[in-house]
C-alpha cells in the first residue's frame, strides 16, 4: 500500500514557522572552513600516528594525502550543512520531522545550497554532470590531440597515460551514471505520484558527496601519476602517487553517493507509488531504474572494496596483490570487475527506460511489448552479475571459468534483442514526431545495434582472445557508453528540458547538435574497430606509421562531436534563461510527470492522484494512466492545465501598481490560475479606471498570465457578485491603500466580501506611491513628457490620453528650467516655484485620468532634459511639447541628437486647441 | 495489410545490405594468418561478422522505413493503433537469438579448445617481462634472447612470467594473447603456419612506456630454426652472456 508524506497545500507551507532561511554565503564560509579544517586534521592525524608510532620518516607523501583527501571531502560535505539536521537529531535536540526549510528553490541561490527538494537536486545533479562531463570532454580531445599523430605531440607516455584514465573516471563515475540519477531525481517521484524521495535530506547527502569525487577525480591526473586506467589494475596501480591516490579516495565518495541514492530509489518506488500505481502501471523508467538500485546496492561496495585493498597495499603496507607476498594479483580483477561489469548496466538500463518513455511518447503508440522490456530489464540485471571474467579471458584466471561466462555473456543478448526488437515494434505502423528527443532515441538505436553486435565479438571467447586490449574494445565501448548511454542522456535531457525548466528549448539547435554529434561519432568510433583489427592495442601514445592517416581522420571527426557539444550548451543555457513557456504537456505524454505543471509545484501535488491504467494508452480512446486532483485550495476536482482556477482580483485605483501585478505573477507560477479582474469605479472616471486596468493587463499578458478585466460601474461588493454569476472564482483577491487611507478597508469590505461570496479573500496592500509609479514593464510604453510652459494646457494632457487609449503607457514629465539670471535671486525662485506647480498639476491630472506618471523640474534647457530622459528614466520615447509660435527646429534637432537612438516626437499644442501630434 | 510494406521493405534490404556487405566485403578488415589459431579464429570472425551485417541490415532497414513510412503529417495529433504487443513475435526474437548464439558458444568452445590442445613435440619458450622489455629463454639450448624466434608448423608453448606489473604478449597474425602476471606463470599456445617477421606487443597497460613496449615475432621453417638455436647456442656459450641485453633481475 503506498503511504504519503502529509499534505501541505501552498497557502499554509511557507517558511514562517521554520528557523529563518539562512544566507547563501553562510554555507559556503561554512563549508570552505570544513574543508580546509578536514585537510588540517588529515595531516595532524598521520603526523600523530607516525610520529607516536615511532616512524623514522615522519613525511610519507601518500599517506598525508589520502588522509588530507578523505576529510577534506568529509568536511566538505559537513561544511555545506548535509549533516546539520541528524547531529541535531543525534544530540536529542528538538528537530521538526516536518523541517521544510531547506525545500524548493526561489532563486538560483537556493541551487547552491544543501536542497533537499528532489526537483532542485535534479538540476544540481544534471548541471554538476554536464561540468563533468566537459572536463571529461576536454580530456578526450587532449588524448585525440596526442593520437593525431604517432610519436610524441603534446605528452609523455605517462601523462597521456593520467589523460585516458582520468577521462574514463570522470565520464563514468562524473557523468554517465550521476547523470542518470539526476534525470530519475527529478521525474521518478512525479511518475510515480509522490511529493518527494523518501529520504529527502539523504538525497541532498547524496549530490553533495559527488562533488568532492567529481573534483578530485577530474585534477588526479595533473597532481602525480593517475595512470594505470580507469580499471586501475594492481600491481600498476600501486606503483601510482598522488593521482592513483586521489582516484582511489574519489571512487569511495562517488560510491557512497551512488549507493545512497539507489536505496532512496528503492525505497521510494516500492513504498511511494500512487494508489492504484501497480507494478504493471509503473512507466519503463521507473523498472528501469528500481532494477539500477539494485544492481548499484549489491555491485558498488565491490568496487570500493577494490579500492580501499589497493589503497592499503599502497598507504597502509598490506599485501593484497602483491604477488612477492603471498598477494592475488587476479583476485583484484575478479573483485573489481563483480561491480564494474554491472555498471555497464547501471550505465545503460536507465537509458533504455529513457528510450522507452521517448519512443512510445513521439510515436503516439503504446509501447510494445510492456511486459516484455520489463522482464528483459530485470534478465539484464540478474544475468549482469554472472558474466564479469569475459573482461578477464586472457587475464591467465582459471581457464575453465572462461566457457561459461562466455555462454552468460552472450545470452545477455537475448534480453537486449527484445529490447530492439520491441521499441522497433512501437514505431512501426506509429504516428512519427521527429522532435529531437525522438530523433536522439531513433539515433540510438543504430548506434546501439552497432555497439551490440561488435559486444557479441567480445563475448565470444575465440574472438574476445583475438580482439581484447585493442582498439576493437575502445570502439565497442564508445559505441556502448556514448552511442548507447549518453544518445540517452541527451534523449532524455531534451525530453524532460520543458518540465524541468519550464521553457522550451530550441528544436532546430537540437537538431544540429544530433546531427554533428552523430557524425562526428561514427566518424571517430567506427574506424577504431578497423584499427584494433589490424593491431593497434589501447592505452598506448604512439602506434605504428601505418595507422597514422586513420588517426588524424579520427582526431578531425571528433572535433565535430566538440561543435555539438557546443551546439547543445548554447541551446540549453539560451532556452532556459529565455526560451519560450512550456506548457505541461508539451509531448501530449501520458505518465503523471506531464498532468502537472512545468516545473511542478513544491510538492508536485496537491492531493494524492490516482493512478486508473497503463501508462502508454495510446489510441485507445478514453484511457487514462492517471488523475491528478486539485487540493482543497484550489476547490477540488481534477486538476489540468486547460481548465484553470479563477482569482477574482478586486481594485480600483491600485490596479496598476507592482505590488499587486507581483502578487498576481507569483499565484500564476503555481500554474493552476487565471486571473479575472474587476474594477468597480462606481463614481469614478472610467475612462480613468480603463486606462490603468489596459496598464494591469498588458502587463500580465507580456509575462504570459491568462488575465481578463473589465471596469464595472457598482461598489466592491456589488462588483464581485456580479462576476460571481458569470463565472465560479474559488478566490478573490482585494486590493486596497493601506488600512488608515483606504475607503474600501472603512466599509469593512474584506469581511463583507466574504461573507457575500463565500470564498476565501486574500487583501493585497498597495502602498500609495507604488499605485502611482510606473510599472517597469516591456507592455508598457514609457514616454518622457518635455515640456515647459504647456505644461498647464489641456491639449497635452488629452495629447497623452488618446496615446494611453491606443496603447499602455507611463509618463514622466520632465520641465526644463532655463534660468537666465543667477540661480539665487527672487526672480528665480519664483519662476522656479512655477514650473514645479505646472509639473505637479500635470502629473495630477494625469494620475487622475488613469496614465501612471511622476516627474521633475530639470535645472537645465530641453537638451539636458532629453539626456536624462534616456539615461536616468530609460524611456522608449520622448515628447517635445511646445507652443506653436515657439517651435524652434534647431532646438529640435539638438533635442533628437542628445536622446540619441530614442524616438524623439514633437507636440505642438495651440492655445486652446486640442495637441496635434507632427514630425517623428 | 503486410503486402503493402513488404515490396518497398525488401528494397530497402537490398540497398542497406549492399552497403553493409561493401563495408565487409570491400574493407581489408583482417590482417594476415600466420598460426593454425588464427584461421580458427577468423573462421570464427567471419561468421560473427557475417551474421552480425545480416542482423544490422534487417535493424537498421525497419528502423530507415519506420521513420520515412509511418511519420506524421504536420498538424497530425492522431494517435497510432493501439497495439500493445505481439507474443509470438517476441517468442520468436527470443528463440532465434537464442538458437544464434548457441551456434557461436559451440563453435567457440570448440576452437578455443582446438586451440590450446597441446602438442607432444612442443617447442616451450620461457618467457620474461618487464617495464618495458621482453625476454624470451630457450632453455634447453641455454640462451636468451631479445626477439620471439618461433619453428613454423610446430607447436610452441610460451611460459610467460613477469617481473613487476602485469603485461600480455600479443602477436596480432597469431590472434592470440595472453596477461604475462607476477605471481603466477601463464601458458600461451601457438602453432605457427607462416614464415615471416610480425610486431609482438605489450597488450596490457603497463606503465609510462607501455606504447613501446615492443618487440618482434620471427617465425622461420624448422630447419632454419634448429640451426638458429644452435647458433646463437654456441654464441651465448663463446660470449658467456645473454644474446639479448641484461634484464634487470626481478624480484
Amino acid at each position: 500500500m503506498a503511504t504519503h508524506a502529509p499534505t501541505h497545500a501552498h497557502t499554509d507551507h511557507g517558511h514562517g514557522h521554520h528557523a529563518p532561511p539562512k544566507p547563501l554565503w553562510y554555507w559556503w564560509k561554512r563549508a570552505i572552513v570544513w574543508t580546509i579544517s578536514g585537510a588540517l586534521a588529515g595531516i595532524a592525524l598521520v603526523f600523530f600516528f607516525r610520529w607516536a608510532f615511532g616512524f623514522s620518516n615522519l613525511w610519507e607523501p601518500e599517506s598525508y594525502y589520502t588522509a588530507i583527501a578523505s576529510l577534506a571531502g568529509i568536511g566538505f560535505v559537513i561544511g555545506i550543512g548535509c549533516f546539520d539536521w541528524w547531529w541535531a537529531y543525534l544530540r536529542g535536540k528538538h528537530v521538526d520531522f516536518e523541517d521544510h526549510s531547506l525545500h524548493g528553490a526561489k532563486t538560483w541561490r537556493d541551487y547552491l545550497r544543501p536542497n533537499t527538494d528532489h526537483k532542485v537536486i535534479g538540476i544540481q545533479y544534471m548541471v554538476a554532470v554536464f561540468t563533468f562531463f566537459v572536463v571529461g570532454g576536454l580530456l578526450a580531445e587532449l588524448v585525440r590531440l596526442e593520437l593525431a599523430q604517432p610519436g610524441f605531440q603534446i605528452a609523455d607516455g605517462e601523462t597521456y597515460n593520467g589523460y585516458f584514465s582520468a577521462h574514463a573516471t570522470v565520464m563514468i563515475f562524473g557523468f554517465v551514471i550521476p547523470s542518470f540519477a539526476g534525470l530519475a531525481n527529478y521525474v521518478l517521484p512525479v511518475m510515480i505520484g509522490a511529493k518527494d524521495m523518501a529520504f529527502p535530506r539523504l538525497n541532498a547527502l547524496s549530490f553533495w558527496l559527488l562533488l568532492p569525487a567529481g573534483a578530485m577525480l577530474a585534477i588526479a591526473p595533473f597532481v602525480g601519476a593517475f595512470s594505470a586506467g580507469w580499471t586501475a589494475y594492481p600491481p600498476l596501480a600501486v606503483q601510482g602517487t598522488t593521482g592513483q591516490t586521489l582516484f582511489e579516495v574519489a571512487v569511495q565518495f562517488a560510491g557512497a553517493s551512488s549507493i545512497a541514492t539507489a536505496l532512496n530509489f528503492l525505497v521510494t518506488i516500492m513504498t511511494m507509488r500512487a494508489p492504484g500505481m501497480t507494478v504493471w502501471r509503473m512507466p519503463l523508467l521507473v523498472w528501469a531504474n528500481a532494477t539500477t538500485s539494485g544492481l548499484v546496492v549489491f555491485g558498488t561496495p565491490f568496487i570500493a572494496g577494490s579500492q580501499f585493498m589497493t589503497l592499503f597495499d599502497r598507504v597502509v603496507g598490506t599485501n593484497f596483490f602483491n604477488a612477492a607476498n603471498g598477494g592475488d594479483v587476479i583476485m583484484y580483477q575478479h573483485v573489481f570487475w563483480f561491480y564494474s561489469h554491472p555498471a555497464v548496466y547501471i550505465m545503460m538500463l536507465p537509458g533504455f527506460g529513457i528510450i522507452s518513455e521517448v519512443l512510445s511518447t513521439f510515436s503516439r503508440k503504446p509501447i510494445f511489448g510492456y511486459r516484455a522490456l520489463a522482464f528483459s530489464t530485470v534478465a539484464i540485471a540478474l544475468l549482469g552479475f554472472g558474466v564479469w571474467a569475459h573482461h578477464m579471458f586472457v587475464s591467465g584466471m582459471a581457464s575453465w571459468l572462461r566457457i561459461p561466462m562466455m555462454i552468460t555473456t552472450i545470452i545477455i543478448a537475448v534480453p537486449t534483442g527484445v529490447k530492439i526488437f520491441s521499441w522497433l515494434g512501437t514505431i512501426w505502423n506509429g504516428k512519427i514526431h521527429l522532435k529531437t528527443p525522438m530523433i536522439w532515441a531513433l539515433g540510438f538505436i543504430f548506434t546501439f545495434v552497432i555497439g551490440g553486435l561488435s559486444g557479441v565479438f567480445l563475448g565470444t571467447l575465440t574472438t574476445d582472445i583475438a580482439l581484447t586490449d585493442t582498439y576493437f574494445v575502445v570502439a565497442h565501448i564508445h559505441y556502448v557508453f556514448f552511442g548507447g548511454s549518453v544518445f540517452t542522456i541527451f534523449a532524455g535531457t531534451y525530453y524532460w528540458f520543458p518540465k524541468m525548466t519550464g521553457r522550451m528549448y530550441s528544436e532546430t539547435l537540437g537538431k544540429w547538435h544530433f546531427w554533428l554529434t552523430f557524425i562526428g561519432f561514427n566518424g571517430t568510433f567506427f574506424p577504431q574497430h578497423w584499427l584494433g583489427a589490424h593491431g593497434m592495442p589501447r592505452r598506448v601514445a604512439d602506434y605504428d606509421e601505418r595507422f597514422a592517416d586513420l588517426n588524424l581522420i579520427i582526431s578531425l571527426f571528433s572535433l565535430f562531436m566538440v561543435a555539438g557539444t557546443l551546439v547543445f550548451f548554447y541551446n540549453m543555457i539560451w532556452s532556459w534563461r529565455s526560451g519560450p513557456k512550456a506548457p505541461w504537456n508539451p509531448w501530449r505524454g501520458r505518465s503523471l510527470e506531464w498532468l502537472v505543471s512545468s516545473p511542478p509545484s513544491l510538492f508536485n501535488f496537491d492531493a494524492v492522484p490516482q493512478v486508473v491504467g497503463g501508462p502508454y494508452q495510446y489510441g485507445i480512446p478514453g484511457a487514462r494512466h492517471a488523475v491528478v486532483y486539485a487540493g482543497d485550495h484550489l476547490g477540488g476536482g481534477e486538476l489540468t492545465e486547460t481548465e484553470l482556477r479563477t482569482v477574482l482580483v478586486v481594485a480600483n485605483r491600485t490596479v496598476a501598481s507592482s505590488s499587486l501585478l507581483d502578487q498576481v505573477k507569483a499565484r500564476a507560477e503555481e500554474g493552476y490560475w487565471r486571473f479575472t479582474i474587476v474594477v468597480p469605479a462606481k463614481g469614478d472616471d472610467h475612462r480613468a479606471a480603463d486606462r490603468r486596468l489596459q496598464v494591469a493587463l498588458a502587463v500580465l499578458a507580456e509575462a504570459g498570465i491568462d488575465a481578463s478585466g473589465t471596469v464595472e460601474d457598482l461598489g466592491p461588493l456589488e462588483a464581485v457578485k456580479r462576476i460571481l454569476e458569470e463565472e465560479p472564482a474559488h478566490e478573490v483577491m482585494l486590493a486596497t491603500l493601506p488600512t488608515g487611507q483606504s475607503e474600501w478597508m472603512q466599509q469593512d469590505m474584506i469581511d463583507r466580501v466574504r461573507k457575500a461570496s463565500g470564498i476565501a479573500v486574500t487583501r493585497v496592500i498597495v502602498r500609495g506611491d507604488d499605485a502611482r509609479t510606473a510599472v517597469r514593464s516591456a507592455a508598457v510604453q514609457r514616454i518622457a513628457v518635455i515640456a515647459n510652459d504647456t505644461l498647464g494646457d489641456a491639449g497635452l494632457v488629452s495629447a497623452l490620453q488618446a496615446r494611453a487609449d491606443e496603447r499602455p503607457l507611463a509618463a514622466v514629465v520632465l520641465c526644463p528650467l532655463s534660468l537666465d539670471g543667477p540661480g539665487w535671486t527672487d526672480d528665480a525662485d519664483k519662476v522656479r516655484d512655477e514650473a514645479t506647480g505646472r509639473t505637479r498639476a500635470v502629473i495630477q491630472r494625469l494620475q487622475d485620468s488613469g496614465i501612471q506618471a511622476h516627474g521633475e523640474v530639470i535645472d537645465g534647457d530641453p537638451v539636458a532634459a532629453a539626456k536624462i530622459a534616456r539615461s536616468d528614466y530609460k524611456v522608449d520615447t520622448v515628447l517635445v511639447c511646445s507652443y506653436r509660435r515657439d517651435s524652434s527646429e534647431e532646438l529640435l534637432g539638438q533635442v533628437r541628437a542628445a536622446a540619441g537612438d530614442t524616438a524623439v516626437e514633437h507636440v505642438v499644442v495651440d492655445a486652446e486647441a486640442p495637441a496635434a501630434p507632427s514630425g517623428a | 495489410m503486410k503486402n503493402r510494406h513488404l515490396a518497398p521493405l525488401v528494397v530497402l534490404h537490398l540497398v542497406i545490405g549492399a552497403i553493409t556487405a561493401a563495408v565487409i566485403f570491400g574493407i581489408d578488415w583482417w590482417p594476415d594468418q600466420a598460426a593454425e589459431q588464427a584461421t580458427r579464429s577468423d573462421h570464427l570472425l567471419w561468421f560473427l561478422v557475417i551474421t552480425s551485417g545480416i542482423i544490422f541490415t534487417g535493424v537498421t532497414s525497419f528502423l530507415v522505413y519506420s521513420i520515412w513510412r509511418f511519420r506524421a503529417a504536420p498538424g497530425d495529433e492522431e494517435d497510432g493503433p493501439p497495439h500493445h504487443g505481439n507474443t509470438k513475435l517476441e517468442i520468436a526474437w527470443t528463440i532465434g537469438p537464442v538458437v544464434l548464439l548457441a551456434v557461436m558458444a559451440v563453435w567457440s568452445s570448440i576452437a578455443t579448445t582446438r586451440n590450446e590442445a597441446l602438442a607432444s613435440d612442443r617447442e616451450v619458450i620461457e618467457v620474461r617481462a618487464w617495464q618495458f622489455a621482453w625476454e624470451f629463454t630457450y632453455r634447453d639450448a641455454g640462451f636468451t634472447t631479445g626477439d620471439l624466434v618461433l619453428p613454423k608448423d610446430r607447436q610452441v608453448e610460451l611460459r610467460m612470467r613477469s617481473s613487476d606489473v602485469i603485461h600480455n604478449l600479443w602477436v596480432n597474425e597469431f590472434r592470440v594473447k595472453q596477461d604475462v602476471v607476477p605471481g603466477i606463470t601463464t601458458r600461451l599456445i601457438v602453432d605457427p603456419t607462416r614464415e615471416g617477421t610480425y610486431d609482438l606487443i605489450c597488450a596490457e597497460l603497463c606503465g609510462a612506456g607501455h606504447g613501446v613496449m615492443r618487440s618482434r615475432a620471427i617465425v622461420l621453417d624448422q630447419n632454419a630454426f634448429e640451426a638458429w638455436k644452435r647458433d646463437s647456442a654456441a654464441k651465448a656459450a663463446a660470449a658467456d652472456a645473454p644474446a639479448a641485453p641484461a634484464p634487470a633481475p626481478g624480484n
